[in-house]
């Protein structure tokens, strides 16, 4: 049973890497152009309070949208391909970003704001040297929030022509090729696990450098005690 | 050094936050804004390093109209202390006390070495502390860290906004005694907002009182006990005016120089007790007189010793300390 | 102008078809309803349990966590094999991935209830089964719900890869539309989809916020 799983794991192995590479290419492309726009609109609603009801409530919107819905509605407009797939990923990704910018921002305390502005920093300066060292590690959850959802719904991209493991997992289906679906599955979902982990390791050292109190995780640990 | 000329704030929502203040504070000295809340006191403050803009009259730095100085540069020229103390919480402690050199760009090893050094003025040792987080801190470590923050880039001035006032007693008369000796050592100009007369009168070389959004006495300590101006200062300076006035006043100030105690057996003037050589009741010069009079009850004795450094440098009789109480 | 035309297309292939969409459109609510009232009745009480037991609970939490990273087309993929082809084996994935949300909120919800509440009701000689249906449960309510409120949503954008494995609903039109490059019929299919999730995401929003919870998002949903 496992053997047969294995055999075709090392039968296919040269295809499987292609198809997480492009997986990977498809998530690190979306992140490119979602970070700056999430992180950007963030701000901006940090600073411009009136918006940012209905800025969190679009994106909110957008991400209740079926994935399969929504590159069915960009298909027509976009073609077959990474473009739909990738528009749709980057309006996934904006909600945790967008958030999680606005709540890191916005919920620095408000005594460390006016201790920077009595000391003589500028609005930069309190952006800069405050307000986004303490958000960044609020800021990288809700990157990898957003990396685990991305992976996820890349697989279904593959439907209109996107590549990436879905390809496997669909074709499985199709010929009805137990270890191709269970293989593909098992590497995206490995994917999805070690994208959170890896973020998650990223978010407990910016916590640290914060002096924040946190139980680590065994990884950041490691890590930790290697450098030290 | 600072000077009020005629000030008036009004907001937007045109409540009048304080009306037509005037005063002046002499370099090196501690000026304090005491009165009720609400008073005008903190944005009085704020008006010197333009965290407010004056509506009417003007506010002087060092001789210039404050409006005529770069907002940054003014108060990266000056030091500010609030309650709730603002330490940078992801930065350490050291960093924290660094923030306002590097703000003007002082050289890494220069700004090392001043780092380290208002450390040790604050009894925080470098080694320790340097590299902590502020959550590792207690309440009173806390705000020495904030006073060596506003300190670090040697102002001129440094204000301070009910700097001890979230902490517990016992800790905040250590500090305020703290303070004095470090105010002794640096010789800053200081204004010092509190809502406490008490912490005033401890604090202040001269005393500004605000009535709602009005300056009503400004004087020294001394005068404003002897002489209430109104009667809303005679009010707001309390009952024990007479205590006070004698916690105002150290031991070394009246005390006859001497270095002999007199032993006698008369026992209706009983004078410093020596018990094989040790002194059993005796005061230190830097002792108020408040504290020296709950001293001559407690011992019951006329004359007490006044000892430094295990040597008696003078004596005080009770009836001293009675003649201030009754005469002033 | 041809991006409104091809809209105006699609809702003509929505009118031309529309007994067919109201068969899909049942299919699609019938797999969201049924593998939901499933869910909720196997998390709501497990959750409670969990709380009473540790490590249970922290196995549930863990094992919950990275459940929820895997992609719901794995999930769907995965009951293939197992279960063949066809609705119940939908409702099944459905089911398994709708069962998170739920769980991790219902635990959370109960956990976040104030020791002193409870210690206080157990002062008056509550037994523990009162304190969990008259204090834990009421005051877990807004968290609990907002898990559901998550889980609906997931499970109406999966019912739509429910196709895949024969499943039904309006995942149909949209993946056949793809196959047959007929982007009316992939419109019609994909819009209804998208303002029944939108919808229902903002009833649920708006009960939640009714119930006093905090009605936003706390947790973004991973999409189907």
């Amino acid at each position: 049973m496992i053997g047969s799983y294995i055999e075709f794991t090392l039968d296919n192995w040269q295809d499987l890497l292609q198809l997480l590479i492009e997986h990977i290419e498809l998530v690190v492309q979306t992140l490119i152009i979602a970070l700056p726009l999430g992180i950007s609109l963030g701000i901006f609603i940090a600073y411009y309070q009136p918006a940012s009801l209905s800025v969190l409530w679009g994106a909110g919107v957008a991400m209740t949208i079926p994935s399969l819905a929504l590159f069915g509605l960009l298909v027509p407009f976009l073609g077959i391909g990474n473009p739909p797939v990738i528009v749709a990923l980057v309006l996934y990704a904006q909600l945790p970003i967008i958030r999680n910018t606005y709540i890191g921002l916005t919920g620095v305390e408000k005594d460390m704001i006016e201790a920077g502005e009595g000391v003589g920093m500028t609005r930069w300066q309190r952006l800069r040297q405050i307000q986004i060292p303490v958000a960044l590690p609020v800021i990288t959850a809700g990157v990898r929030n957003a990396t685990v959802i991305l992976i996820g719904v890349a697989t279904v991209g593959a439907y209109v022509g996107a590549g990436g493991l879905g390809d496997y997992i669909f074709t499985g289906i199709y010929q009805a090729n137990t270890e191709m679906i269970v293989v593909a599955t098992v590497v995206v979902s490995l994917l999805a696990l070690v994208f959170d982990y890896g973020l998650k390791i990223i978010e407990q050292f910016l916590q640290l450098q914060n002096g924040e109190d946190v139980a680590l995780t065994r990884g950041t640990k490691a890590i930790t005690k290697v450098i030290t | 050094m600072i000077k009020f000329d005629n000030v008036t704030k009004i907001y937007a929502d045109s409540t009048v936050a304080i009306r037509d203040i005037s005063f002046e504070v002499a370099e090196g000295t501690t000026t304090v804004l005491v009165g009720p809340s609400g008073c005008g006191k903190t944005t009085t403050m704020k008006l010197v390093n333009r965290l407010e803009d004056p509506t009417e009259g003007a506010v002087y730095y060092d001789g210039t109209n404050t409006q005529e100085i770069g907002v940054t540069e003014l108060r990266r020229d000056i030091g500010y202390v609030i309650q709730e103390i603002g330490l940078f919480n992801h930065m350490t402690v050291g960093e924290n006390v660094a923030t306002v050199p590097k703000l003007k760009g002082w050289d890494d090893g220069q700004i090392d070495d001043r780092v380290d050094k208002l450390l040790e003025l604050m009894a925080l040792s470098p080694e320790e502390y340097r590299d902590q987080y502020p959550r590792e801190l207690s309440g009173g470590q806390r705000q020495r860290v904030g006073v060596a923050r506003a300190l670090a880039a040697d102002p001129d001035v440094l204000l301070m906004d009910e700097p001890f006032g979230a902490l517990d007693p016992i800790t905040r008369a250590d500090l305020q005694d703290e303070f004095l000796e470090i105010q002794a050592e640096i010789n800053t100009t200081i204004l010092f907002v509190t809502h406490s007369i008490d912490e005033a009168l401890k604090m202040g070389d001269k005393i500004v009182i605000f009535d709602v959004g009005e300056l009503v006495q400004y004087d020294t300590p001394r005068n404003i006990l002897e002489n209430p101006n109104s009667e809303f200062v005679r009010d707001f300076v309390g009952e024990d005016i007479t205590l006070k006035k004698l916690s105002l006043i150290n031991v070394d100030e009246i005390m006859r120089p001497t270095n002999v105690i007199e032993d006698t057996t008369d026992q209706d003037s009983k004078t410093a007790v020596t018990n094989g050589g040790e002194v059993m009741h005796h005061l230190a010069p830097g002792d108020s007189l408040k504290s020296a009079l709950s001293t001559f009850v407690e011992s019951d004795i006329q004359s007490l010793p006044v000892v430094e450094d295990e040597e008696t440098i003078g004596v005080i009789d009770r009836d001293e300390i009675y003649e201030i109480y009754n005469g002033g | 102008m041809s991006e409104l035309y091809t809209l105006v297309e699609g809702g003509q292939y929505l009118i031309e078809n529309f007994d067919e969409f109201l068969t899909l459109l049942r299919e699609h609510i019938i797999l969201v309803l049924v593998s939901e009232l499933a869910a909720i009745t196997v998390a709501v009480p497990l959750g409670v349990i969990a709380v009473r037991y540790n490590r249970l609970k922290s196995s549930i939490l863990s094992v919950g966590n990275v459940a929820q990273t895997i992609p719901t087309l794995a999930v769907i993929a995965l009951a293939f094999p197992i279960f063949g082809l066809g609705f119940n084996s939908a409702v099944i994935a459905l089911f398994v991935y709708a069962l998170l949300p739920i769980l991790t909120n219902t635990i959370a919800g109960l956990e976040q209830v104030d020791e002193n509440t409870i210690e206080a009701a157990e002062g008056m000689g509550m037994t523990k089964w009162e304190v969990l249906r008259k204090i834990q449960l009421p005051m877990a309510l807004p968290v609990i719900f907002a898990g559901i409120r998550t889980s609906v949503v997931i499970t109406v954008g999966t019912a739509y890869l429910a196709f895949f494995i024969g499943g039904g609903g309006l995942g149909v039109w949209v993946i056949s539309g793809i196959n047959l490059f007929n982007t009316p019929q992939i419109l019609a299919g994909a819009i209804p989809g998208a303002l029944l999730a939108i919808t229902l995401d903002s009833v649920f929003a708006f009960i939640e916020h009714q119930i006093g919870g905090e009605g936003h998002h706390d947790q973004s949903i991973a999409t189907g």
